[in-house]
């Protein structure tokens, strides 16, 4: 499989498939036991820990359950991989974590500890901690799994603007069907306002840089766009979307 | 896999960790400010329990021993006892035996709930070794305050004989504190010293490798909890033989 810049690849599939596995091995948090991955063109399979160091950079992960260090405030894990890298001063710090937060809408949490929030402001925080150094590729982990319909929807928007105006490749896994089709179904566009509104694709087939990826017990067993997917006469594939 | 190739495993595991603990100290980025925060916690959070244990161990010990040297009429050398079985041996030991209750569960139970909230992941994700943010400051600072602690513990605990002799023994003040004083040797306190220096880097290392190695989600957040305990005191004791063992032979 392929992920190209600004495409966003959806991967479906059931408990214990392997689709935060595939996640993991494109951060290099786990060895394939065969395979190659490569990420702009550096294959990263055989790199030690800390030749991953300076990779993970370009990406973002957003976890499952968010994963925000829980000694940490809000502002604190999102101004974590500054920090670390101590090449920012603490004003642009400072500045930084607030437009992420803004971006998010988490702006007047930024002094509260993870265990203050709720599961959707916690995914929240956790896709601003993700984007800090403007990550070409980011990682999200079922970021909707759990939570209510509005709490997602608010999830789906954000990976969709950050597919359609950031132009940033991700790959997106889950088991919620609906917000799936969703990101798959709508874009976003600013208008010359300034404003952001999300369109539904319609009839403009294809308008939309989404694909799909369909899993089962570690084999992929269907590539391709939502239409594609719908139409899809495989038993296992008519039963998930069911 | 068996039994054999299992210790073998976690043995092997286990020096890699350490190695690899040892190793970043000496690279950059180091985190000082971690190392003092954990100091904190570790040593001053831990003052009070070894003030009470150093005390009552020492007080006991006063008893106890004051018994058994009434029968050789050397009920004046009381201090004597209480100060060289405390310093060399009890100090140390009953210190890192506390210390590991509270400070290897403390610490494999943190790192334990991190591994399983995907914590760990999201550090490494975030491109900070673990190792080198989380391990090496509760290594640095567990091995650093135990041998203050255990000071701590020595001096409590010959108060704690001081009180017992004054007031059930009716022994003087002064014939305590000399006979205390003047029993201790250089290696004496070298090897008071030096033993908490091993315990303390054995309760540090523990904890964090079971808390980094959890599996299986809250309930193995308690076995690695209890493993640690577990581990590390029965190897406190274990060094405590073999520490003593050297220290003899190189005595003069």
């Amino acid at each position: 499989m392929e992920v190209r810049p600004a495409e966003t690849k959806i991967i479906l599939g059931g408990g214990g498939s392997g689709k935060t596995t595939i996640l993991k091995m494109v951060l290099g948090l786990v060895k394939p036991d065969s395979g190659r991955i490569f990420i702009e063109d550096q294959e990263i399979t055989q790199l030690t820990e800390a030749e991953l160091m300076p990779i993970r950079k370009r990406i973002g992960m957003v976890f499952q359950e968010g994963a925000l260090f829980d000694s940490l405030t809000v502002g604190e894990n999102v101004a974590f991989r500054m920090r670390e890298a101590e090449t920012h001063s603490e004003e642009e710090i400072d500045s930084v974590v607030r437009q992420l937060l803004g971006f998010v809408e988490l702006g007047h949490a930024i002094d509260k500890f993870p265990s203050e929030l709720s599961g959707g402001m916690i995914r929240r925080a956790g896709i601003a901690r993700a984007l800090v150094g403007h990550p070409s590729i980011l990682l999200y982990d079922a970021p909707t799994a759990g939570l209510d319909p509005i709490t997602s929807r608010t999830i789906c928007e954000l990976v969709m603007k950050l597919r359609d105006l950031e132009g940033v490749a991700s790959i997106f896994v889950t088991h919620d069907l609906e917000s799936a089709l969703t990101v798959a179904s709508e874009f976003a566009e600013t208008l010359p306002n300034g404003e952001v509104v999300f369109k539904n694709e319609d009839n403009n087939l294809c308008l939309v840089n989404t694909r799909f990826l369909m899993l089962k017990e570690g084999n992929i067993i269907f590539e391709g766009s939502d239409e594609a997917l719908r139409s899809s006469s495989d038993r296992y594939i008519q039963d998930f979307l069911e | 896999m068996s039994f054999f190739y299992r210790a073998l495993y976690e043995i092997q595991e286990f020096t890699l960790l350490s190695f690899r603990t040892g190793r970043s100290l000496f690279r950059k980025p180091r985190y000082f400010e971690d190392i003092l925060r954990q100091m904190e916690i570790i040593g001053t959070g831990s003052i009070f329990i070894v003030m009470l244990t150093g005390f009552f161990t020492g007080g006991v010990l006063a008893l106890q021993s004051a018994k058994s040297l009434k029968s050789f009429g050397a009920v004046n050398l009381t201090g004597q006892l209480v100060a060289l079985s405390l310093v060399r041996e009890l100090g140390p030991v009953l210190t890192a035996l506390m210390i590991a209750g509270r400070v290897g569960a403390g610490i494999a139970s943190q790192l334990g709930s991190m591994v399983v909230t995907q914590q760990i992941d999201a550090m490494r994700g975030l491109g900070t070794d673990p190792i080198k943010k989380l391990v090496a400051p509760r290594v640095v600072a567990s091995t650093a305050m135990l041998p203050l602690l255990t000071v701590v513990a020595d001096l409590f605990g010959l108060i704690g004989g001081w009180i017992v002799s004054l007031y059930t023994l009716r022994l003087n003040t002064s014939l305590y504190w000399n006979t205390a004083m003047r029993s201790l040797a250089y290696n004496d306190v070298l090897e008071g010293l030096m033993k908490p220096l091993v315990f303390g880097f054995i309760i540090g290392m523990i904890g964090c490798y079971f808390g980094i190695n959890t599996t299986g989600g809250t309930r193995g957040v308690g076995r690695s909890t209890t493993q640690a305990v577990v581990t590390a005191s029965i190897l406190v004791i274990i060094a405590d033989f073999f520490v003593s063992k050297i220290v003899l032979e190189f005595r003069y």
